[in-house]
């Protein structure tokens, strides 16, 4: 663990410990904890996670069990910009697959990773209800639907 | 400012009658999610600033979706005494035209879907009447817009209010009937005759496995136990529906009430909302809303001065299908892993933390003020002998008119498919239509078809194909599990022939997989082996035997698994097995994707014949697979432009991206 330690970022605990403060009487808030704590932070820093463990006494495989469990939690930084393609069936259908193709040839990494530059993080995501207008990503909370590869650039270039 | 009395309901109706039906140009947009990823947005933004440019004494309202969502962004134009203009596809540039023609005098009628004459509020009975001579003046051939084919077939309980109201004004929701009944419930009616009526009414659970709500909130309320919960799943896991996201961000209230309404019927003071993580824009309304119920008064101590107390908790979801079963949401919102239990003991007798708990989805809740608003007697007079009343389907897909509908149960799907859909695309041909959905309800399907059985109280993925012979089953809970498929959540994704089915399999089995918690081996190997083998049919490596090892594997999945997301998940592979056969005996001896799909059977090519030169497709290739050349002798090229080249792919640099397909306008290159 110090190890690992070491590799992250100087982490500032102070929202994370004002965080915990919040959270202290309810164990079973844990889950929105680490919502609040990803929000924060862009992701789960596992020195955070240790403090979590320590304050709450919880086990820490508990709370590695959380974060691996649900999608939504990254273990890793993620970049300035998250974009989820959507895989649900609809988009799937209607060009999903080759969408995700041609944006991880525009990124040059896959889903899961990060851009060199940090500037994108590509996800996938099971359904975010647009299906109507897929295929659709969504990036930075921002839908953008009908999309195509020919649209692909101009949409990513609106991002930083 | 708590509202305790009739009168208070009544002071604030009249406000909201005021707000909806105001003396001056109100321009609505529709800002729901699908609306947003439109370009509503800009759209809005562009009509703020016009009305400040040109003084436009308008103001501009943000509603949920009206469902049509292909035709997004929606904008409607109110006007006091005229009828309503629902324009459609609208851009920013259209919507500076628009405000120009409105600051001047007649709007355009080009572009519109329709207009609305007037507006009926189904739990009032209030019918508004818009335009002041009746015939709309001056709007010529406009339509009304509930005679066009998508709309007529319609009927709207659960999403009565969607694109008509501001969805975070509650003084909105009250003017068209909103919280009255609420009132009428806990001042009149006891909790048991209110369950009683329920279960008249013949309400089912709308989250895909049917229970019937009433004997759900009876067992609840008769459990034992030192609390109860009601418990509102909003975690719409199933791809492809977003029934209940349009619901939470066009409605919120209407589901609130419903759950205050089930909170006194089985006795609960406490409530959650599980909502799914990737739903920020109901997360944020629902908040919102919540908040609103508070300073009215209906949530909190003493509702309406009646002693019933209740109050409500959001939490959202951390992205795990698997937390719109039951037994995990409940698992969830403990805050622990969501890995299901054991279907024996249910939930409605020891659910969250143990206690008795009352879960049902978001358009069932809808339904409620509905149900107790009209009565069970009316409710039970729409719909078919063992499914009443409405259901919400999202129709999405290879389908001309995508959108959110809402229909009485017993309509066939041929008619949701052609009437209301407009069939689908022009020179294609339906192939299928996908239905399924997390739910209250199991219906497991051996290799034959025959139904084995249904247990209420699960939580159940089920895909099921609709193949063309069976399009005119009724739409209602039975008819389609007789048949072998399930009514489902309420996604219905139309496939036509550009679909292939066996990608289909792996796609949902890939989905599985992913999604499986891992608690059950079988489950968590079985799905894994079978995305494996149908990996090796797509990639052209399919072998003899691999169909019956699919359903060998599929049902020993099935037979053995905790809850019904194995229980249920090889449904995909088995159903598409059962009516797409000979799809998969392509795929496997002739090495072949009919549909055209699948990579590593399908060689992209250009035709001669029909290439204009133009070079769009070399511009979009990303591996520079695409070259020019002279035609050859013999080769017909009738389309080729004056001074141009024929364009060819090279197959070895060809990456089967698809981006040439995309950018040809000339339908020139295809796939074998």
């Amino acid at each position: 663990m110090a190890t690992e330690a070491a590799l992250e970022p100087d982490i500032d605990f102070a929202p994370a410990e004002a965080l915990i403060d919040e959270y202290m009487h309810n164990r079973e808030a844990t889950i929105a904890l680490l919502q609040d704590v990803q929000t924060h932070y862009g992701y789960l820093p596992r020195p955070v996670l240790e403090l979590v463990s320590k304050r709450l006494e919880l086990p820490y495989t508990q709370l590695f069990a959380l974060a691996t469990f649900y999608r939504a939690f990254s273990l890793e930084p993620r970049g300035r910009h998250l974009i989820n393609v959507c895989t649900g069936t609809t988009c799937h259908v209607r060009g999903a697959p080759l969408l995700l193709d041609a944006l991880e040839r525009e990124c040059g990494c896959k889903a899961g990773e990060t851009t060199k530059d940090g500037r994108f993080t590509i996800e996938t995501v099971n359904c975010v209800g647009a299906c109507a207008l897929a295929p659709v990503m969504v990036i930075d909370e921002e839908a953008h639907g009908r999309l195509t590869q020919a649209k692909l650039k101009k949409v990513l270039d609106q991002y930083e | 400012m708590k509202l305790k009395s009739l009168a208070d309901l009544d002071r604030v109706k009249e406000e909201g009658l005021r707000l909806l039906y105001p003396e001056r140009m109100k321009i609505c947009v529709g800002t729901a999610t699908c609306g947003l990823a439109a370009g509503a947005g800009k759209v809005a933004e562009t009509f703020r600033r016009m009305i400040d440019e040109l003084k436009l004494d308008a103001e501009i309202e943000e509603t949920g979706c009206i469902g049509f969502c292909q035709n997004e962004p929606i904008v409607t134009v109110y006007r006091p005494g005229r009828a309503k203009l629902v324009y459609c596809s609208v851009t920013p540039k259209k919507a500076e035209e628009l405000a120009r023609q409105l600051a001047e005098g007649e709007p355009t009628y080009d572009g519109t879907l329709g207009r609305i004459l007037h507006e009926k509020a189904l739990l009032t009975g209030d019918d508004k009447v818009l335009s002041k001579n009746g015939a709309g003046s001056g709007e010529g051939d406009v339509p009304d817009l509930d005679e066009i084919p998508f709309y007529r077939k319609q009927l709207k309980i659960a999403l009565r209010n969607c694109g008509y109201i501001n969805p975070n004004d509650i003084r909105h929701y009250i003017a068209r009937g909103g919280y009255y009944t609420l009132r009428k419930v806990l001042t009149e009616w006891k909790p048991d005759d209110t369950i009683e009526e329920v279960s008249k009414s013949g309400l089912r659970g709308r989250g895909g496995g049917g229970f019937a709500t009433g004997r759900k909130w009876r067992y609840c309320r008769n459990a034992q136990g030192d609390k109860h919960y009601v418990i509102c799943n909003a975690d719409e896991g199933d791809p492809g529906a977003f029934m209940d996201r349009s619901l939470l961000e066009g409605d919120p209230h209407s589901m609130i009430e419903g759950m205050i309404i089930g909170a006194f019927a089985v006795g609960s003071d406490e409530g959650y909302i599980y909502v799914r993580n990737e739903y920020p824009q109901a997360i944020r309304k629902l908040t919102r809303a919540l908040e609103e119920c508070h300073e009215y008064g209906l949530l909190g101590d003493d509702i309406f001065g009646t002693g019933f107390s209740f109050d409500i908790t959001i939490n959202r979801g951390g992205g795990a299908f698997v937390c719109g079963e039951s037994t995990a949401l409940m698992a969830s919102l403990e805050g622990k892993v969501g890995e299901p239990r054991a279907k024996y003991i249910h939930t409605v007798e020891h659910g969250l933390r143990d206690q008795p708990s009352c879960l049902n989805n978001v358009e069932t809740w809808a339904n409620v003020p509905a149900v107790m608003g009209k009565g069970a007697d009316w409710f039970a007079s729409i719909g078919t002998g063992g499914s009443k009343g409405t259901k919400v389907f999202s129709l999405v897909g290879d389908i001309q008119n995508t959108g959110l509908i809402e229909v009485p149960m017993g309509i066939s799907i041929r008619e949701v498919l052609e009437d209301i859909g407009g069939g689908v695309g022009k020179g294609r041909r339906f192939k299928a239509v996908q239905t399924g959905g997390p739910s209250g309800g199991t219906i497991l399907v051996d290799v034959k078809g025959a139904t084995v059985r249904a247990e209420p109280g699960t939580g159940a993925y089920t895909v099921g194909v609709v193949p063309e012979s069976l399009l005119d089953l009724p739409i209602d809970f039975d008819s389609l599990t007789e048949a072998g498929s399930m009514m489902g959540s309420g996604g219905l994704i139309v496939m036509d022939n550009t679909s292939c089915m066996v990608d289909v399999a792996r796609y949902f089995l890939n989905f599985l997989t992913e999604e499986s918690c891992g608690k059950c081996l079988p489950c968590r190997e079985g799905l894994r082996q079978m995305v494996a083998i149908l990996d090796r049919i797509c990639d052209g490596k399919g072998e003899h035997g691999d169909i019956e090892l699919l359903e060998e594997l599929g049902n020993v999945v099935m037979d053995t698994s905790l809850c019904a997301l194995g229980g249920t998940a090889a449904n995909p592979p088995l159903s598409t097995i059962r009516y797409f056969r000979d799809e998969y005996e392509a795929h496997i001896y002739d090495k072949k994707c009919p549909a055209g799909v699948c990579k590593a059977l399908i060689t992209f090519g250009i035709d001669p014949e029909t290439c204009t030169g133009c070079g769009l497709c070399l511009k979009a290739c990303p591996t520079e697979a695409i070259f020019t050349r002279a035609a050859k002798p013999g080769e017909s090229t009738p389309k080729l432009r004056k001074g141009r080249e024929l364009h060819d792919i090279t197959q070895d640099k060809c990456i089967k991206c698809g981006a040439c397909f995309e950018a040809c306008k000339f339908d020139a290159v295809h796939k074998e």
